[in-house]
């Protein structure tokens, strides 16, 4: 193939890989923001969180280690972990978000300024804050085979994102539209009130929404934290995430995948062959351009829902 | 009642006498700006439990420096510039010496306070960081970079790569690029890798990473495209893992692919596995912690229980690295109580210690260092002391780093202008009268 041609593709499908690990951080906001109406700023946090317990339930090393001096196999270190997340959510209800109920969303906003803030502290203090090498048998480098039979170069692990984030979305369509939690789910995301007068628990909805989350930002932590090594600097992933969630819409879980792949493949695109005539390092804002030119004409996102409001 | 007046009295004079410091309640001031939070606290904490340990270790052993305690005095600043600035206004005139020099570990920081320190008579110390033609001590007297800048590690980078390449000669032709932290840091040894390439024929591609450098996909891409045949790296944090761990993706070969001593620590290759095995990195001072005064500080500080870090991580490069720190400031404070025949120094006779520095091996060895790193001597006209820099190599099977090359110089006929020059502008922007240092 034309070496040109060929490094073009290689750009697109790193940008497609890249833009996949970027929807596995918008897909934890597009949850809580679709059920609740609530951006968490703590998304990037709980990522991280979630990543520090996972390595240490596992690892040599680990408070576990230290303590009782035996670890968890990655599937048990893999459960314990959704358990945490689980009660993190119940936390979280339990001591900020009950009092919270009917605020404006900036005051909901706010409280998960001050979680994150929370989250990363405690996190610190519980865990440490030293890279931590996060192994769970995933494949890492890139693939041998194209690279030897097609001088193509694609990463393993982020492959195996790509196939997780499209379980992850078939699961969570699934869940929102055949069951009755998730019915119930999206009857609380358009009025608290209006659910709560047909016998819907909020704060039920409220636990099981977060900890779905939470278990959307396990699953990013894992493929960032292999990636990377776990450390404090995952917390920055949500930036990554937010030009996708202006493209594709808050309320959309395709539109997070579709916003990942577009926002993925331009920037990349354009850090290849615009940077180079700029001085490099383009990326990070020419995502933010992106979203905002798609603002310009689709305000609600490509998939998010059109809001129309009396003033 | 007369007798309950007077024991009264008594009784207060006793207290107020308990409470005013005895005259020998000197102490020794120094600042430790630490970031064991954020993004960068990996590279944070071991460098500041180094400093830290090497401080206590001389309180608990000596009483301090010549019997005078250390009071450390930490600030977070998170690797962050405005916090940094916030931490130096905080402690700069801490009691009772004031801070007697600062430490930033930022080049972003360091840019804030050389205008602010030089103005409070406050000597800095950027320690193979910071603006590297502070080297220049008739411009900038309360700056100092010693063992070395990033100009001369750029340098040296390029006498290795000639070196093996076999003789300088050959370098004409030859691409090396240079991946780097998109901030004032990374941009340092752009200039001087331009004027090499200028002089030695080599194509010379920087390509800048944005803080912090999670995601490089596009970088190694290129880097793939463009086949380099060496390629430089200044990076900080996760920036270093994901760069290592990318290369070692697209099979680019870890002996040609050479970090700056920022991006050479343990944090650093230890999440790529094997595939970080051979990397190289800048270095000025050796690994391990198989030296007498590692022995003293597991001894007066970790059995003590006096130590903020752990034992099994003494030692690991950023660790030896904020511990020479220290050496080089206590030196200079060692310095300072000689020259001014007093032992309640003052930043500005600090200042003086520092520039009189000299620090040869056998004063190394008596400090429990020998072979550890080059000798130091400063001057008035140079703040930056040797400017060698050695080579170190990365043995994945055996998870340590070891040097592997001596100490080489610097390429001065490409530096020393580069330093003159960018000095003289600063001198001309700030209306500095360069000192006579004849």
């Amino acid at each position: 193939m034309n070496p040109e041609l060929l490094f073009f593709l290689e750009t697109v499908i790193g940008g497609l890989m890249a833009g996949v690990m970027y929807a596995l951080v918008a897909l934890g906001f597009v949850l809580i923001f679709k059920a609740s109406g609530i951006f968490n700023f703590a998304q990037g946090v709980m990522c991280l969180f979630a990543a520090l317990a996972l390595y240490d339930f596992m690892a040599p090393g680990g408070w576990v280690d230290r303590w009782f001096g035996f670890t968890f196999p990655v599937w048990a270190a893999i459960a314990l972990t959704i358990v945490v997340m689980i009660i993190l959510a119940w936390v979280i209800e339990r001591f900020v978000l009950q009092y919270l109920v009917q605020q404006e969303p900036i005051i909901l906003f706010m409280a998960t300024i001050g979680l994150a803030y929370v989250l990363e502290g405690v996190g610190d203090i519980l865990f440490g804050s030293d890279v931590k090498p996060l192994d769970i048998g995933l494949p890492q480098g890139a693939s041998d085979w194209l690279l030897d039979n097609f001088n193509l170069y694609v990463e393993k692990l982020e492959v195996v994102a790509a196939v997780t984030a499209a379980v992850l979305v078939t699961v969570l369509a699934v869940f929102f539209q055949r069951t009755r939690i998730g019915r119930a789910l999206r009857a609380v995301a358009d009025d608290h009130q209006a659910a709560l007068s047909v016998g819907i628990s909020l704060r039920t909805i409220w636990v099981i929404v977060w900890s779905v989350s939470g278990i959307v930002a396990l699953v990013a932590g894992i493929m960032w934290g292999s990636k990377s090594g776990v450390q404090f600097s995952l917390s920055l992933i949500a930036l990554k995430a937010l030009p996708v969630l202006i493209l594709g819409g808050f309320t959309s879980v395709p539109g997070a995948i579709v916003g990942g792949l577009i926002i993925g493949v331009g920037e990349k695109i354009a850090e290849v062959y615009l940077g180079p005539l700029v001085g490099g390092a383009i990326e990070n804002w020419f995502a933010y351009m992106l979203a905002l030119a798609f603002l310009l004409f689709r305000p609600q996102g490509l998939f998010g829902e059109r809001i129309i409001e009396r003033v | 009642m007369f007798k309950r007046i007077v024991s009264t009295l008594v009784a207060g004079l006793m207290a107020a006498a308990l409470a005013v410091p005895a005259a020998s309640a000197y102490e020794l001031v120094m600042p430790s700006f630490d970031y064991r939070t954020g993004p960068y606290a990996p590279n944070g904490i071991p460098f500041a439990n180094g400093y830290h340990d090497y401080l206590m270790m001389l309180n608990e052993r000596d009483g301090g420096i010549e019997g005078v305690p250390v009071k450390l005095v930490q600030c977070e600043t998170a690797y962050n510039t405005k916090q940094g600035v916030e931490c130096y206004e905080k402690v700069k005139d801490t009691d009772p010496s004031r801070a007697l020099v600062v430490q930033p570990l930022s080049t972003g920081i360091t840019y804030q306070l050389i205008p602010k320190a030089s103005v409070d008579e406050i000597p800095v110390h950027s320690m193979g960081y910071g603006r590297t033609s502070a080297a220049n001590g008739k411009v900038f007297p309360w700056i100092f970079n010693f063992p070395a800048t990033y100009w001369d590690q750029a340098a040296v980078f390029v006498k290795y790569i000639g070196e093996k390449e076999g003789g300088m000669e050959n370098l004409k032709g030859k691409k090396i690029a240079l991946v780097y932290h998109n901030s004032a840091y990374g941009k340092e040894p752009i200039r001087t890798l331009e004027k090499a390439a200028e002089k030695f024929g080599f194509e010379f591609m920087p390509l800048a990473v944005d803080h912090p450098g999670q995601e490089q996909k596009a970088t190694w891409l290129q880097i793939r495209k463009e086949q380099p045949d060496w390629v430089m790296m200044w990076g900080w944090g996760v920036m270093n893992q994901v760069a290592i761990k990318e290369a070692a993706s697209i099979r680019f070969p870890m002996d040609r692919f050479l970090g700056v001593w920022w991006s050479g620590s343990e944090n650093d290759v230890l999440p790529a596995g094997d595939g970080a095995n051979g990397y190289l990195s800048g270095a000025f001072h050796a690994p391990g912690d198989n030296f007498p005064v590692h022995d003293d500080i597991k001894k007066y500080v970790y059995d003590n229980g006096k130590a903020l870090g752990e034992r099994d991580r003494i030692g690991e490069v950023l660790y030896n690295r904020g511990l020479i720190a220290a050496v080089y400031a206590t030196e200079a404070i060692r310095n300072a109580m000689k020259m001014h025949n007093t032992k309640e120094v003052t930043p500005a006779m600090v200042r003086d210690g520092m520039e009189a520095l000299d620090l040869t091996e056998a004063r190394l060895t008596e400090l429990g260092l020998p072979d550890f790193t080059i000798p130091v001597k400063i001057t008035c006209d140079n703040h930056a002391g040797p400017r060698k820099v050695a080579i170190q190599q990365w043995d994945a099977s055996a998870k340590k780093w070891s040097m592997v090359t001596d100490f080489y110089d610097t390429m001065n006929d490409i530096v020393d202008p580069l330093i003159e020059e960018d000095s003289a502008a600063y001198a001309a922007e700030n209306n500095i009268k360069p000192r006579d240092c004849n």
